[in-house]
């Protein structure tokens, strides 16, 4: 039989039982709709909290004091027997092969007082290279000056948020300003920079690590942070660091975390989320599969004379077969075109509606989420198309 | 050499632990052209024999030379080619397909061996033409008459153009004149050769045969 007679036979049944061929439809439609929603709004988010940690580059690589298997560094102000990461280790992998620019972190809270206001905000202790680390832009003076570790003067450069908050629309160029128990001299304003996660970049403070230290009372760098040139291999420049660390530290007391290896964590984590979700759209499928299960088992119970008549007339057991398959795969295709455009159509709708919710669909979701129909409609099909090829013809004939 | 050779053929069916000898020891030659009309009372076997020969059913023991060739011993497939290209059945109730007009039921056969688009539908229209029913092409078969509903049977039974036709009781649901009509058509394409084998309750259209065979019990009884 030829492959389109085949389908034409298969849309003439179909279209002969309208309301139960549109309803049967209905199931795998609905099915594939709320997979297809589901995924939409999975990989969204999935692109949405990317994009966010992308925004500050991924050639950087995260060094931090500790060596830990399960992940995360110690809590610090709990003494370890771990060696503290120094401004001389940072100093020390400025000369690893491609790293471009090297910073320490150090993080705290602290109360900020200036221009007769109070304010409490995150404090980082960095240096000149964090700009160029996580591509900071300058609105207004400098970043603080470089080469200055230890002896750095108390330069603060102040985020877009802070700023106007404690000079308003004031210049604070040059102006005095209390962190804690220190004094420091406003150099610098930054652009704003948005928000990361619900974190707001644009609240901080960047004061020098040598002065962070100090104010913290620490003894060593919450982290270190290293940019390398475009197109270098992540793992390689991470070798070179370990390398260097390790000749210093006489061991492996620190985590090397790239962000490429982080991305690719996160990505793997946000996928499985989106294929669970897809998951639990797909119970909606598998009901309507039954459906097609019960039409298809209707239909060649229905049409056992018919069955009877197509042997009669010559036709093989798998033509038989592949006629109640087609019927079976053309109703789950259709249902699942009609379910693409109605999960499509919600999703832009959704995101019409409520801008904020990321959605995005993309091309090969809508082709396996089809592929997905037409595999449910063959599985479907298959024990009625058996049972229609298996009927004994004389049987068949004389059926009801 | 005899187009259909039966040789000491048995059908039995069992039915819990009660077996019904529905043909015994049964054994025929039919020469190409023939127009052989069985007959006997209700159970006596002649749907079966018919069953046997058009190779919906298979034989208990016995042998059938079709041609020559032994068919009992083929595949399904292979036997599914012989009805498709040798055999052609007119039912007692049509069997039409009720959501396909006369012209695509017409056309299933040729549909089913694969015949291209344009081939088919210069013969389906030849066909038509034939068989008087040019005007209703697109008609479904509820919206023929029952006369109408057994030419476009006999249209699609011999559009493969087969070497025999197996007809149960082709008239079993029409009236007298209209059923003399169907078993005219019958008769004119035997007159063009094709082999043509009735089965028939009806002594006076069994009378138009050539040759009688008369079932009972299962057995033939008579052959003339
Ligand atoms: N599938 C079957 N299972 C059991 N018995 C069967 C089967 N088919 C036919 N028979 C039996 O075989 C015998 C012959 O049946 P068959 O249908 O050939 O009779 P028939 O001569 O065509 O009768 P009718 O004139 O009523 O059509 C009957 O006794 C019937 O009950
Ligand atoms: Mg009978």
């Amino acid at each position: 039989m030829i492959w389109s007679d085949a389908v034409r036979l298969a849309l003439r049944a179909i279209t002969a039982h309208r309301l139960r061929s549109f309803l049967t439809l209905l199931g795998i439609a609905v099915g594939i709709a709320a997979v297809i929603l589901l995924t939409s709004i999975g990989e969204g988010i999935h692109q949405f909290v990317l994009a966010e940690f992308t925004q500050f580059g991924t050639n950087v690589i995260g060094i931090a004091p500790g060596k830990t298997k399960t992940g995360g560094a110690p809590p610090s102000g709990i003494p370890t027997s771990v060696r503290p990461l120094t401004l001389d280790d940072a100093r020390a992998l400025e000369r690893v092969a491609n790293a471009t620019a090297v910073t320490p972190v150090i993080w705290g809270n602290s109360e900020v007082e200036a221009n007769g206001r109070l304010r409490r905000t995150t404090i980082y202790g960095v240096n000149a290279a964090m700009v160029k680390v996580f591509t900071l832009r300058v609105r207004s003076g400098q970043f603080l000056p470089p080469g200055e570790d230890e002896s750095a003067r108390g330069f603060v450069v102040l985020g877009a948020k802070l700023k106007n908050e404690l000079f308003g629309a004031e210049n604070p160029l040059g102006a005095r300003l209390r962190i804690g128990s220190l004094q420091f001299r406003v150099v610098g304003v930054l652009e704003a920079k948005g928000q990361f996660l619900g974190i707001d970049l644009d609240d901080t403070a960047y004061i020098p690590a040598a002065r962070a230290l100090e104010l913290y009372n620490r003894e060593g760098l919450a982290e270190i942070h290293v940019s390398y040139e475009e197109g270098v291999p992540a793992s390689r420049v991470a070798e070179a660091v370990k390398a260097v660390l390790k000749a210093r530290h006489g061991r492996e007391d620190f985590t090397v975390t790239t962000q490429e290896d982080m991305l690719r964590t996160l990505s793997k984590i946000l996928g499985i989320l989106t294929a669970a979700v897809g998951a639990l759209g797909g119970i909606s499928l598998l009901v309507g599969g039954v459906g097609i299960v019960t039409i298809m088992t209707i239909a060649v119970a229905e049409r056992t004379n018919e069955i009877g008549l197509l042997k009669a007339l010559g036709a093989p057991s798998r033509t038989i077969l592949g006629i109640f398959l087609g019927e079976a795969v053309v109703l789950a295709a259709v249902g699942g075109l009609a379910g693409l455009t109605l999960g499509v159509g919600i999703a832009q709708l959704a995101s019409f509606l409520v801008p904020a919710l990321p959605v995005h669909t993309p091309w090969s979701f809508v082709v396996l989420a089809e592929l997905v129909a037409i595999v449910i409609g063959l599985a479907a099909g298959v024990l009625p198309a058996r049972r229609a090829a298996l009927l004994d013809a004389v049987e068949a004939l004389r059926a009801e | 050499m005899p187009q259909i050779e039966l040789r000491s053929i048995e059908r039995v069916f069992t039915l819990g632990d009660s077996e019904v000898h529905a043909l015994r020891t049964l054994d025929l030659a039919v020469e190409a052209g023939e127009y052989i009309a069985i007959m006997g009372p209700s159970g006596s076997g002649k749907s079966t024999l018919l069953n046997l020969l058009g190779l919906l059913d298979r034989p208990n023991s016995g042998t059938y030379l079709l041609e020559g060739r032994d068919v009992t011993t083929l595949t399904a497939e292979e036997q599914a080619r012989v009805r498709r290209e040798r055999i052609g059945f007119v039912f007692q109730s049509f069997h039409l397909v009720p959501r396909l007009t006369a012209a695509e039921n017409i056309a299933l056969p040729m549909m089913l061996a694969g015949i291209p688009h344009g081939e088919r539908s210069r013969r389906v229209a030849q066909a038509l033409k034939d068989y008087g029913l040019a005007s209703r092409a697109d008609h479904r078969p509820d919206q023929l008459s029952g006369g109408q509903r057994q030419r476009v049977a006999i249209a699609r039974a011999t559009i493969m153009h087969p070497a025999m036709i197996l007809a149960d009781e082709p008239t079993g649901n029409l009236d007298r004149a209209t059923g003399e009509d169907v078993m005219g058509l019958l008769e004119g394409l035997n007159a063009s050769g094709v082999t043509l084998i009735v089965v028939t309750h009806d002594a006076v259209l069994g009378n138009r045969a050539r040759r009688r065979v008369a079932m009972e019990d299962g057995r033939k009884v008579e052959d003339r």
